[in-house]
């Protein structure tokens, strides 16, 4: 049996000791995290100002609660993982993992985690400023806010295993930045990130359903900010597991196939 | 085949790399078509190696050794052919095997850049389930054979070439595998630190009955170590055998050493007639002689010269080896389908 809390526990020492190394690189990740929301946050408050104080359904402090929920949820399910892999296998440094008797996926899922553990405790009071700056309001309830936290752990395990399967391109090709770009584009769009799903229309909505987009960030956001009622969180919780599951069948057979391809190039 | 450390048998990797011309048509044309050439890194190998032996594996850059450790690491599928390490098949690459094993190559691999060297450590002793106690047993052993004391708490990045080969070397053998497959383990190293390196390799092999395979640049690694050589070329298997033999095989010449007793004003027309005389001076003169002509080159520079002493050699193993390669490409060209070897 794998002692896989001891093996945790030495990864995250190793994951933490590397990320305070680049402190200056990662309060400049950082700022990128928190101003990008924050643009969204201007425009569309401002937009639902000259509206009357409306736009699409959404008040000016509804606007600003969707916004600074999606901050903090964009921040809980991030990765660099597609970036971060093609490095390895295009440096060669894979090569070190693979002889490891231990998958090299441990490797990245305690790097992620560790880095959102440390840079949470920037996000959190940046949150703060601004909440206390934009004033948010939100038709929410306590239920909402403890959902919040099962549902955001799982759109943040769906999108590390996206673009983990992603990844996998780099066993085929060494730029993967091509394929990246060319999946940032619907995810921009259909995980809320530009405008929250709710002002699309009907159809896209419609679409946006049946892609994996939604589940990795706009849906936690809809249930902090009570835009989903506790009776139809399962639904969504259901659509998360289901494409959980589909991607955990595509990242292993990427794997097993890619690993097959691997040059091994320089070390 | 069970019984053996590694057996390989007609094991191929062949690289298809991407053939471009020059200029802006051709790229073009790649687009549309991309044209790609076989490369036979790895071209048919057969080896047996028993368990404890250290063989040392000799070929020219490109000739297919790190392909072939690589291989047999599990790190690259074989094109084709068959493989077996400690009768696991590499490419699985089975918890059960990569315990087992080791491949230290001349760059980073196993240390984590960014963290002190200690912590490197106790990560892979985790992940490879070394108990406590040993893992503090060994560690000191490597520590203080390896004099890493004063670099266990520096991060890897600052350390120096050699300084990190010497922690790379530890933090491969801290799950004390059966096999170590060592790629240039010394390269980078000073005389002394490389003769450590050697005196560890060896007292390792005899301690633990470890398996090793070792390429090197270094012939006196190879000489220190290896009673057996593997050499390969454009992915062949060239000779396999002890290290004498090969040197007594692809030598065409030996060398004779003459120290003169005296005055010998003409020793240099004697010795010129007799062989290729490489240097003379102050009473001391080498000459290369064909081989099959030892005997009477002998018998002639006794005959004719005031030998005070005189000893026949082999030339050294570099200049062997150098020959063998030399010779190779001679008869086969870069690139030629019908390279034969001499394989033994």
């Amino acid at each position: 049996m794998i002692d896989w809390i001891s093996i945790y526990r030495a990864q995250f020492a190793v994951t933490f000791g590397a990320q305070l190394q680049y402190r200056a690189s990662l309060a400049i990740w950082l700022l990128g995290l928190v101003l990008a929301p924050v643009i969204s946050l201007v425009v569309w408050t401002t937009v639902a100002a000259s509206g009357g104080g409306q736009a699409g359904g959404f008040s000016q402090g509804e606007f600003a609660a969707y916004f600074l929920a999606l901050l903090v949820a964009n921040h809980l399910t991030f990765t660099w993982v597609a970036w971060d892999f093609e490095f390895r296998v295009r440096n060669g440094s894979l090569s070190g993992q693979l002889l490891r008797p231990v998958d090299p996926i441990h490797a990245n899922i305690a790097d992620n985690v560790t880095y959102k553990v440390i840079t949470l405790l920037a996000v959190v009071p940046a949150t703060a400023v601004l909440a206390w700056a934009f004033e948010p309001a939100a038709d929410t309830s306590w239920l909402n806010l403890v959902l919040f936290l099962p549902v955001v752990a799982l759109a943040a395990t769906l999108r590390f295993l996206v673009e983990y399967s992603l990844a996998m391109a780099a066993f085929w090709t060494t730029r993967v930045f091509a394929i990246n770009d060319l999946y940032y584009v619907p995810l921009f769009f259909f995980s809320g990130q530009l405008v929250p799903l709710a002002l699309l229309p009907d159809w896209v909505r419609a679409v946006g359903n049946l892609l994996p987009f939604r589940w990795m960030l706009s849906f936690p956001v809809e249930v902090a900010i009570g835009r989903v009622a506790p009776s139809e969180v399962p639904i969504g919780v259901a659509c998360q597991l289901a494409w959980i599951g589909a991607f955990l069948v595509v990242r292993s057979m990427a794997w097993r196939h890619g690993v097959r391809r691997y040059s091994a190039v320089g070390a | 085949m069970n019984d053996l450390a590694v057996a390989t048998v007609r094991l191929r990797k062949t690289y298809q790399v991407p053939v471009r011309q020059s200029g802006i048509a051709a790229s073009l044309r790649s687009l549309v078509r991309r044209t790609t050439r076989d490369v036979h890194a790895v071209d048919g190998l057969s080896l047996s190696i028993a368990p404890g032996e250290i063989t040392g594996f000799l070929g020219p850059n490109g000739a297919g050794k790190t392909t072939t450790l690589k291989m047999l690491a599990g790190l690259l599928y074989p094109t084709s052919g068959e493989v077996t390490v400690l009768g696991h098949v590499p490419s699985r690459r089975e918890p059960a095997f990569l315990r087992q094993i080791t491949l230290v190559m001349g760059q980073r691999n196993q240390l984590q850049w960014d963290i002190p060297v200690a912590d490197s450590f106790e990560l892979n002793r985790t992940v490879y389930r070394v108990p406590a106690a040993a893992f503090r047993r060994t560690l000191d052993d490597l520590a203080s054979l390896l004099d890493l004391g004063p670099l266990m708490m520096k991060p890897v990045r600052q350390l120096s070439l050699g300084e990190r080969m010497k922690c790379e070397i530890a933090v491969a053998l801290l799950h004390q595998p059966r096999i170590l497959f060592l790629d240039e383990p010394t390269i980078g190293l000073d005389v002394t630190m490389q003769r450590r390196i050697r005196a560890f390799v060896a007292e390792y092999n005899r301690r633990h009955g470890a398996t090793v395979l070792l390429t090197s640049h270094y012939m006196a690694d190879v000489e220190a170590l290896c009673k057996r050589v593997i050499v390969i070329h454009h992915g062949r298997l060239l000779f396999d055998g002890e290290l004498s033999a090969l040197v007594a095989r692809f030598s065409t010449h030996k060398t004779i050493a003459i120290d003169l007793d005296g005055d010998a004003p003409d020793a240099r027309a004697v010795l010129e007639r007799i062989g290729e005389v490489v240097s003379i001076e102050d009473g001391h003169a080498v000459v290369r002689v064909p081989k099959s002509q030892t005997a009477r080159a002998t018998g002639e520079i006794l005959a004719t010269l005031p030998v005070a002493d005189l000893s026949v050699e082999d030339p050294p193993v570099d200049d062997v080896i150098e020959r063998v390669f030399a010779s190779t490409r001679d008869a086969t060209g870069d690139g030629d389908a019908s390279h034969e070897g001499v394989a033994g």
